[in-house]
């Protein structure tokens, strides 16, 4: 990749201090933080319903920091399920994260080694977003910026395991709760911050009715890579013949 | 250390492969070409989407009318209102209907 493209040069206005920039980036990880709290809470909880230590418990959500993979993780567990399919169903879960990776590279290519490893090891869905939307404003997506969203998410996160393990009986009825809806509701919000982007109606809708058809179909987690590729299919056949006209 | 202990590391080697692979792979290339560069574009809308719609599509009454009213303070609100305005309203219906 010809990073010089994607690479921010830091121009007079975008140098704000180190601590300016972690704060704006920690303001949009805020948000995400609360949202998360339910399911960091309730994994931990039926984590350890599921037969975990609280110190396994606690090491999931730190060492994976996926909330839907770990959740099929600890139900898998409960079932008598070769150790490797479990492990192989959290990569199926996890899978989309290898298209934000790949877009999110023209956002992050200038960071050094470590920061890199570092920022993927957090890139999850609304990370990426911010990320994106970062991008799209024009301002520079630095790694102190990145970290100032990352780290309230994190920090929260393995500390939710940790609480939920330890007073998960108090949940009793997910259902009363609408646990069920609040992921969802979520990720519409992220959906929606994108809809100035070309072509963002077709692409959802291409989307929506792939994944629904497979996950009536082949079933879950699938459904999640078969939407997401129709939905870019759909990207790539609209595009505007100069858009995709090799440049000189 | 326990079998949980180690489906636990081996899980997150598999994640951090997904987070990380991507890149690696697109990093190989010279250059991106403008049909990528569309399809990368497109990426959060797609991915998150699916996220979304089968969850929807199953979903009760409630929480279709919670979603629903959660797309419309979206368009004029933050996504923490957005999101807190969707719950609530879930939440409600669960306990009153």
């Amino acid at each position: 990749m010809d990073e010089h493209i994607y690479q921010q040069k830091p121009s007079q206005a975008d140098s704000s201090s180190k601590s300016t920039q972690f704060w704006e980036g920690f303001a949009k990880g805020l948000p995400i933080m609360i949202a998360s709290a339910p399911f960091g809470l309730l994994f931990g909880a039926l984590a350890i319903d599921q037969g975990f230590t609280l110190f396994e418990t606690v090491l999931m959500s730190a060492a994976i920091f996926g909330g839907a993979s770990q959740m099929v993780g600890i139900e898998l567990f409960g079932q008598n399920i070769p150790a490797w399919l479990i492990v192989f169903s959290i990569f199926a879960v996890n899978f989309r994260h290898v298209l934000y990776s790949a877009a999110v590279g023209r956002r992050i290519g200038h960071f050094k080694p470590l920061q890199a490893i570092l920022s993927y090891f957090v890139l999850t869905d609304p990370q990426y977003a911010e990320t994106e939307k970062r991008a799209e404003s024009g301002k520079p997506v630095t790694f102190i910026w990145y970290l100032g969203v990352a780290t309230p998410i994190y920090v929260m996160w393995v500390f939710e395991a940790f609480i939920g393990g330890l007073f998960g009986n108090l949940i009793t009825d997910t259902h009363a709760l609408g646990i069920d809806m609040l992921l969802p509701i979520y990720f519409l919000g992220l959906v929606m911050g994108f809809r100035s982007r070309e072509n963002w109606g077709p692409i959802v809708i291409a989307s929506a009715i792939a994944s629904i058809i497979a996950a009536k179909t082949i079933g879950s987690p699938w459904h999640v890579s078969i939407g997401a590729v129709a939905g870019i299919l759909v990207a790539v056949i609209l595009a505007k013949p100069e858009a995709v006209k090799e440049k000189p | 250390m326990s079998s949980i202990f180690w489906i636990i590391i081996a899980g997150a080697v598999a994640t951090f492969l997904t987070r990380v692979g991507g890149h690696l792979v697109l990093s190989r290339f010279e250059r991106v070409h403008p049909r990528v560069e569309v399809a990368l574009n497109a990426v959060p809308a797609a991915v998150l989407t699916t996220l979304v719609a089968p969850a929807a599509a199953t979903a009760d009454w409630r929480g279709l009318v919670a979603l629903g009213f959660a797309g419309l303070v979206s368009l004029r609100f933050n996504a923490l209102t957005m999101f807190l305005a969707g719950a609530a309203v879930i939440i409600l219906l669960r306990q009153f209907s």
